[in-house]
């Protein structure tokens, strides 16, 4: 299989293509750096991303307090765990760092406040 | 009327900035009016992560960056009048301000900082054909919505101009359950950053489509969809390429005007380029006594380097206050070079003892080139860099020494060599 990327290392942005099989990754081309072949071979193994989203709060001043995964998720999990934040309501007051949603879907992430309400 | 040593005009992250550092130098008496309810301006709606890698080495989000600030001046004595608006500046730096408790308020200040933020530039500017349908609005409005009042403003998304905001908000929408269908890019290139154009847009599937505007908007009373078209070399577009999609919703991500009423009202002299006010490293106007910092000055890329910009402003206005500023400064202007658009400061007082960093944009992209600093013809700094891109603040530093050699008749300029 192949798949073209985009680096996202450094603001050069090259673009980087993979050569894989369901097992290994046979080859990366494109990049200028090895920062470029380390992103590039994450993004086909284990692509993750922060999210940030916002929670609807109960009993407090402003209708929604602003959240964040306190690390990573997998890429395709962003979805999934929309779903659970979406159906969380936390009850005021609500303090920067407080954990909202332990352990997310299993992803070791939990989502915390990132404002006070 | 009262009296203060300095008043702080915004408490965005440039005035929180400002005042903290002015308090750090020994000022005692300083009032921060801000307009909206709380402190911390923008940075409260950009609930994405990507602050504060500079300047406190972690990744934050715009409120918990704005949240190690507003906890700083709780600590302090430093006046915070938030819902207050500033009306006037007068050149005896009398301040008038409003708000619901004090009325009307006359503040007589020995030195101020402007720290007013930017604005987003509206529909009325871009000339878009069409009705006055709902759901058309900037990327800025739409992130108020959804992040802090908490309800989607839409469901079929179009975004003109592929600025960060608008990147940032495909992915927010997205995350929400909307369809963003394009984000239509004048520009043969996005002034966002690449990291965004990646996660925000590349991740979902959106379509960026470069060299395309949206030409007319369709709908009575509520939006229905929009025309998009091509354009040619010269940014006009070309009807042969029309095409109607459908949407509800129109978001506008099309560039920020530093907020300067108040600044020429006082009759201060403005960057035609930045359309902020021309000041020296100190971010003193011409205007002795009147400071300006962060995106009223002119619009950046990071918020860390607002705030250190704002740190200078504060230590200029706490000097001017304490009569430790330079009664007789002697200014360079700088000049721009090959490909740079403009420089902050635009002027240098050589009297400074310290190192002088001029931060400026380029006006295209550039490909392995040289940012380099002349002073009196001479090559002070030649640096190397794989990228230059306009959507990104370079700076060049003018050492102390090479400050002191200087006289009222030097010449600085900063260029790109390719």
């Amino acid at each position: 299989m192949k798949r073209d990327l985009t680096c996202v290392a450094c603001p050069l942005g090259c673009p980087i293509t993979v050569e894989y099989t369901d097992t290994e990754i046979i080859s990366v081309t494109g990049n200028t750096c090895k920062r470029g072949e380390a992103y590039a071979k994450t993004e086909i193994t284990n692509p993750t991303r922060s999210l940030t989203s916002s929670v609807k709060v109960c009993g407090g001043v402003l209708p929604v307090v602003p959240v964040k995964s306190d690390k990573p998720v997998p890429k395709d999990m962003l979805f999934d765990c929309m779903k659970e934040i979406n159906s969380v309501c936390v009850k005021a007051p609500v303090k920067i760092g407080q954990v909202i949603i332990e352990n997310i879907l299993g992803t070791g992430a939990n989502i915390v406040a990132t404002n006070n309400d | 009327m009262l009296n203060y040593d300095l008043v702080v005009v915004g408490g965005g992250p440039a005035g929180m900035a400002a005042a903290l550092k002015a308090r750090e130098c020994g000022i005692e008496s300083i009032i921060v009016l801000e307009r909206a309810e709380t402190l911390g301006g923008i940075l409260e709606q950009c609930i994405h992560t990507g602050f504060g890698l500079h300047y406190f080495g972690e990744e934050l989000s715009g409120p918990e960056y704005a949240a190690k600030f507003i906890a700083q001046i709780e600590k302090t004595d430093i006046v915070v009048k938030t819902d207050t608006m500033v009306l006037d500046i007068s050149d005896n730096n009398l301040v008038t301000a409003v708000n619901k408790n004090d009325g009307l308020l006359k503040i007589q200040a020995k030195a101020i900082v402007l720290a007013m933020g930017c604005r987003e530039r509206p529909r009325g500017a871009l000339e878009i054909a069409g009705t006055r349908a709902s759901g058309i609005m900037t990327a800025g409005t739409a992130q108020k919505y959804v992040n802090l009042d908490g309800y989607m403003p839409g469901k079929k998304v179009v975004i003109l101009g592929s600025g960060d905001i608008g990147l940032i908000m495909a992915r927010r929408m997205t995350l929400e359950g909307a369809e963003v269908k394009v984000v239509c890019e004048l520009m043969p290139y996005s002034g966002g950053l690449t990291r965004n154009i990646v996660q925000c847009l590349d991740d979902f599937g959106i379509p960026l489509r470069l060299s395309t505007t949206v030409v007319e908007t369709h709908g009575k009373e509520r939006l229905e969809g929009v025309t998009i078209a091509k354009v040619d070399e010269n940014l006009q577009p070309i009807d042969s390429t029309r095409e109607y999609i459908e949407c509800d919703t129109l978001m506008l991500s099309v560039g920020l005007i530093p907020e300067n009423e108040l600044t020429k009202n006082v009759g201060i002299g403005i960057d035609r380029i930045t359309s902020g006010a021309v000041v020296d490293e100190m971010r003193q106007t011409d205007h002795k006594g009147i400071f300006a910092c962060g995106n009223v000055l002119h619009v950046h890329d990071l918020v860390d380097y607002v705030t250190l910009e704002a740190q200078l402003a504060g230590k200029g206005a706490a000097d001017y206050i304490l009569g430790n500023s330079d009664e007789n400064p002697c200014y360079v202007n700088g000049t721009t070079g090959n490909g740079v658009r403009y420089l902050v400061p635009q002027r240098v007082n050589i009297n400074n003892k310290d190192d002088v960093k001029i931060y400026f944009r380029v006006g295209r992209v550039f490909k392995n080139a040289k940012v380099v600093l002349e002073v009196d013809g001479n090559v002070i700094s030649s640096k190397k860099k794989v990228k230059l891109a306009p959507g990104e603040m370079e700076n060049v530093v003018i050492p102390a020494a090479v400050l002191s050699s200087m006289t009222a008749d030097s010449s600085i300029v900063v260029r790109v060599e390719e």
